[in-house]
């Protein structure tokens, strides 16, 4: 008897240190919101959206930040979707379980998990030096691309394996080519679940400050750039050059393109949940 | 018609190739710049010098401060990630109601959702300062605090794929333990991890990888000071950091400086991908066993 008394005790014990644990998760999420608005809140107006940055914390604002982040973020799209989605549907649709698909399987498999600075310096060499772009949002926008990639496809793969077989078949059965039936049957169905994909890469890449600064992202830009080929910075770059000033302005003007930056992520990962759940719910 | 068929497959083809082309742009720049940088520098002493000043006048090349910075963090990282995420995965999985497990799984990984700049800044200005409270001789710069931060970020990576690893049991070892009067617990540890083993490794070697790779929050938190050490309480040096370090100063092309960022990115890609080969190993070996 003593021993069930001392199994259950253990299992109760384990049962709180698990709540525990996950109600620190959750904590911790919450005490790092907490002090980030706390710290950044006063800085929050339309003038810090459309100043430019400044030697002067006060007055620093993260206007061309933001129209960097925009810049490259429509150029990415631009880049990395049709190449990622067509991609997918290579993989899923025509080359099934040949030779070469499992070479490209295990080439995507290996492409997710290669830290985002490694693409940092494949831009540096190809993009910068190689093409001689130089550190230019044209730069940027293909590096996060090739970054991007893989977890587009992941994607497109997933939601076109979600797609019933027996509408592909009806397709086929009515005298309609592959294609025909990819364009009108196999996408629209499996469009919400691609388009979660693309919202969560591009979400992705609005973080992404490590390869950025490889490829040459500017920690000063005073003027909005007016080509693809100008040099840029963009919002995480801007929190990374005031975090790292021994100023305490700074360390304001950081927390609040920090609430920026983080207003626009949630969005974005909140519209991709919305489309998610729309989309699973018309699967069934 | 049969045309048009046709180039579209070649269109698409050539996107999924695109894929193959990155991979080898990765190897060929890291490669074809670490080549001319070991015609420079000896590759003993590259990997046995144990101090690393290619910015300072009296250069050394010794990658194992630079490695030492790397794994001491990432093992500050994985000590607080795996207890707390291997726990989330067993209590959502053996213990919270289904509500809760549905619910509180995405907001676990909005942690992993959260920029990694906005992580080094929260290792900066929030946890250094509150460790400094408990340890006062801690260093504004230390591998403690972005180590820690580390592990928060990577907490939803262990929960959620271990736990999906729980998920993907066969139900009849649960309800067989349970029927055995094993408690809960015991069929957790004794059962449920045990059999998803496999995935569980897999979410612990993916972490990892991660950790190593992972930039931001070091070169905010951890310092500049390339120092091979295991004291968690000074300032360091990841392979990564340093990578930032040269690329925000400018380092013209073709200059010593320019090519320790390749070679040092090269043992980096080394490492992860042999932490990712493996991982992908043990993936295709669990599916075998369980279809």
């Amino acid at each position: 008897m003593n021993n069930l008394k001392k199994n259950k005790l253990i299992d109760s014990t384990f049962k709180i240190v698990g709540m525990l644990f996950t109600s620190l998760g959750i904590l911790i999420l919450i005490i790092l919101l907490y002090n980030i608005i706390r710290a950044g809140y006063t800085r929050i107006n339309w003038n810090f959206l459309i100043s430019l940055p400044s030697r002067k914390p006060d007055i620093a604002g993260v206007y061309t930040a933001i129209i960097g982040t925009l810049d490259l973020m429509l150029l990415t799209i631009i880049f990395a979707i049709p190449v990622g989605v067509g991609a997918g549907i290579y993989l899923e649709e025509y080359s099934k379980k040949s030779k070469l698909s499992t070479i490209l399987e295990i080439n995507i498999a290996n492409l997710a998990g290669v830290p985002s600075i490694i693409y940092g310096l494949l831009g540096l060499g190809i993009f910068v030096r190689f093409f001689g772009f130089g550190g230019s949002i044209l730069s940027g926008s293909l590096t996060l691309s090739l970054l991007i990639l893989p977890i587009i496809i992941v994607a497109t793969r997933e939601a076109i394996k979600a797609v019933p077989p027996s509408l592909k078949e009806a397709s086929f059965a009515l005298g309609a080519s592959k294609w025909q039936t990819i364009q009108k049957v196999v996408l629209p169905s499996s469009f919400g679940g691609i388009l979660t994909g693309i919202i969560l890469s591009l979400s992705r890449a609005i973080g992404e400050t490590a390869p950025l600064i490889v490829v040459g992202a500017m920690a000063y830009v005073p003027f909005v750039p007016h080509s693809i080929f100008d040099t840029f910075s963009v919002l995480p770059m801007q929190i990374f050059t005031w975090t790292t000033r021994p100023q305490a302005g700074f360390a304001i003007a950081a927390a609040g393109a920090i609430i920026v930056l983080l207003f626009i992520t949630f969005i974005m990962n909140g519209i991709a949940v919305y489309f998610r759940n729309k989309w699973q719910k018309k699967l069934q | 018609m049969k045309i048009k068929e046709k180039t579209i497959e070649v269109i698409l083809k050539f996107c999924a190739s695109i894929t193959i082309l990155t991979t080898i742009g990765i190897l060929a720049v890291l490669l074809f710049e670490s080549i001319s940088f070991f015609k420079n520098v000896s590759i003993i002493e590259f990997f046995t010098d144990t101090k690393w000043t290619p910015l300072f006048s009296e250069k050394h090349f010794g990658i194992l401060s630079l490695v030492s910075g790397t794994f001491l963090t990432a093992a500050i990282a994985i000590a607080v990630a795996l207890p707390i995420g291997l726990s989330i995965a067993i209590y959502l999985n053996m213990y919270a109601p289904k509500s809760f497990r549905k619910t509180l799984k995405p907001f676990l990984e909005i942690l992993a959702a959260i920029p990694t700049v906005v992580y080094g800044f929260f290792a900066l200005t929030i946890v250094t300062p509150f460790l400094q409270t408990i340890y006062p001789d801690l260093e504004t710069f230390n591998s403690l605090s972005a180590g820690i931060v580390m592990g928060i970020m990577i907490i939803p990576f262990i929960s959620s794929l271990s736990e999906d690893a729980l998920y993907a049991v066969p139900k009849s070892l649960k309800l067989a333990a349970f029927g055995m009067g094993s408690t809960r617990f015991q069929t957790s540890f004794k059962v449920m991890v045990p059999a998803a083993s496999s995935g569980i490794i897999v979410s612990i070697i993916l972490a990892i990888s991660r950790a190593i790779g992972e930039t931001m929050i070091v070169a905010i938190a951890a310092g500049q000071q390339a120092q091979f050490t295991l004291n968690p309480t000074i300032p360091i040096q990841t392979i990564t950091s340093y990578i930032v370090q040269v690329s925000m100063g400018d380092a013209p092309q073709g200059s010593i400086e320019y090519k320790t960022i390749f070679a040092a990115g090269l043992t980096l890609f080394l490492f992860t991908f042999t932490l990712n080969s493996i991982s992908f190993w043990i993936k295709k070996k669990y599916q075998e066993k369980y279809e």
